[in-house]
């Protein structure tokens, strides 16, 4: 059986991305990302033109968000109010995102601009957490604890201080803002829901306990990628809702199982198992960036026809 | 030439449409075949398509269409089809600072989204180049401009590389011996179009050819669009793309919601 996917313009196998949307939705449930950093790669590895799969994986991202984040509100893991924090400058960082998208798209660079940011962002923040957890798991130490008392003297004299009683923080809200305006550039431009990066950031940067991390990363995500996916489909009409469906279903069922098995995760495991994911993936950009290419020529074909 | 018991099956097209195609073109060519003699005085040739409308439905995978016609007398039979023209840039990538990256680039208006010769022989037994050049039959000769006209010597290497893409992705194709003639006068040939032809009107030239001449030509045209629930998810998008975004988001945490729901503890 083959499907015809109307904004893609390609014919697949609906079984083949369903498989698809389930193992990257058992991942994203497992360590609380989005998932994203693997399935926009594989879209455009099975021939989904990179701004498709980039706006329509922030749709999915949509669904995989809501049933992970429900899953972590039950366990009550959320610390809503940092969660609304960050999202105000998830929605600003989105709207700056859908625009660098649309001038990399013009430009004709949107390919190796994905591809040199993923390096980038997946080899640093997935090298440093490798270190971070090997250290932590060698020492047989909780690095929540340690990082805590660890945080930087600037942080601190940042101005509109708020205090976040759930997580017991009292920091600047400029912070965690700042870390949901990054979140949301990656939403836009790389397809992610920039889980990998908002996790370390709020373990690090934040000093939240690592038990909210997840689930709080997971709420902010939901809105992030709802604004990036309205926001792709008005400017570039790029969101594909028959595949984003496909790859959701799979998604959230997979992440369901996912998020039952990361109760039993040691943390520092569970970081190092995602920091070789990561950087594994980052190693396969750049080996893609660097090799001589198959074929040198590409054609930017009129996006409607 | 009665053949009674045809009939129900052009009736249920739907459940055997290879079939009932097949039908279609022997009642035609029969019907064709019994006027051929009277036609042949007013004009040497006449074609058709089995079919003037390609619907890319939810299910598409591609579609052939039968082009059938005769002739006055023997000859060779070149059919050209040619999708809709639009503006496509060709990039080079070139290797700065050990990276592969998208260096020049070339623009060329009105190129073919699709174009596919079927002939009775290889083209260059049957046409002279300046004939096929003047008639735009072959790849070598689909017309094509470069916006800058002062591209100069590079033309030929963007150009040469814009069809060799295309026909990579199944969307040029040059195929020759697959016209056949059936006796004198009736010849047919099966056209592939694969999943992803672009939409728009196609036109669909036939050539008569002989001693290295176009003797006959005609046109017919050719639509391709969207339809059923992939067509109309398509034109929601285009049409009303805040609506269709505000509905995905929808559907999404709608879905989201649910597994979430059922997969309480």
């Amino acid at each position: 059986m083959e499907i015809y996917l109307p904004i893609a313009e390609m014919t697949v196998n609906p079984l083949l991305i369903l498989g698809m949307g389930s193992v990257v939705g058992f991942l994203s449930g497992l360590f609380g990302v989005g998932g994203g950093f693997m399935m926009t790669p594989l879209l455009i590895f099975i021939g989904v033109p990179p701004a498709v799969a980039v706006a329509t994986q922030a749709n999915q991202l949509v669904a995989a968000s809501v049933s992970g984040a429900l899953a972590h509100w039950r366990r009550n893991n959320i610390d809503v109010k940092i969660g609304v924090v960050m999202l105000v400058g998830g929605g600003l960082g989105s709207a700056i995102g859908v625009w660098l998208f649309q001038l990399l798209l013009k430009l004709g660079q949107i390919d190796t601009a994905v591809s040199i940011l993923y390096v980038l962002l997946l080899g640093f923040v997935g090298g440093s957490m490798f270190l971070e957890s090997a250290i932590a798991v060698l020492r047989r130490r909780r690095p929540a604890s340690r990082s805590r008392r660890n945080t930087h003297l600037w942080i601190h004299g940042l101005p509109w201080k708020m205090r976040f009683r759930r997580s017991r923080l009292y920091i600047s809200s400029l912070v965690p803002a700042g870390i949901g305006f990054i979140g949301g550039i990656l939403v836009s431009v790389m397809g992610i829901g920039g889980g990998f990066i908002l996790v370390p950031a709020m373990i690090y940067l934040l000093g939240m306990p690592t038990a909210l991390v997840a689930g709080t990363s997971l709420f902010q995500i939901i809105f992030t990628t709802a604004a990036a996916t309205l926001m792709q489909a008005v400017t570039n009409r790029t969101v594909d809702v028959l595949l984003a469906m496909l790859l959701l279903v799979g998604g959230v069922v997979g992440a369901q199982f996912g998020t039952r098995v990361s109760g039993r995760l040691r943390g520092a495991w569970s970081r190092m198992a995602l920091s070789a994911l990561v950087v594994a993936v980052a190693v396969r950009l750049a080996v893609d960036l660097v090799a001589e290419p198959a074929e040198r020529y590409s054609l930017d074909l009129p996006v409607t026809r | 030439m009665n053949h009674p018991t045809t009939l129900p099956v052009r009736s249920g097209r739907r459940p055997d449409r290879t079939a009932a195609i097949a039908v279609l073109i022997a009642v035609a060519m029969v019907t064709l075949g019994a006027l051929a003699p009277i036609l042949g005085s007013a004009q040497s040739l006449e074609a058709d398509l089995s079919d003037h409308w390609i619907a890319i439905t939810t299910g598409f995978t591609g579609t052939d269409v039968v082009l059938f016609g005769a002739a006055d007398r023997r000859g060779d039979i070149a059919v050209v089809v040619t999708g809709p023209r639009g503006s496509v840039t060709v990039r080079r990538k070139d290797q700065h600072a050990g990276i592969w990256i998208n260096a020049a680039h070339m623009r060329f208006e009105s190129v073919p989204g699709f174009y596919v010769v079927a002939s009775t022989r290889p083209l260059p037994a049957i046409l002279a180049p300046a004939v096929r050049a003047r008639h735009e039959i072959g790849m070598g000769h689909i017309p094509m401009q470069p916006q800058d006209a002062l591209a100069g010597a590079r033309v030929d290497e963007f150009k040469t590389s814009l069809i060799r893409t295309m026909v990579n992705r199944g969307l040029y194709r040059e195929s020759p011996d697959t016209v056949t003639f059936l006796g004198n006068r009736l010849f047919r040939t099966r056209l592939y179009f694969p999943a992803q032809v672009p939409t728009g009107i196609y036109t669909v030239a036939v050539f008569l050819i002989r001693d290295g001449d176009v003797v006959s030509a005609q046109t017919t045209p050719l639509a391709v669009s969207k339809t059923g629930i992939s067509g109309e998810l398509y034109k929601f998008a285009q049409t009303s793309p805040i609506l269709y975004g505000l509905c995905a988001i929808a559907v999404a945490m709608t879905i989201g919601w649910i597994a979430g729901a059922a997969f309480r503890d």
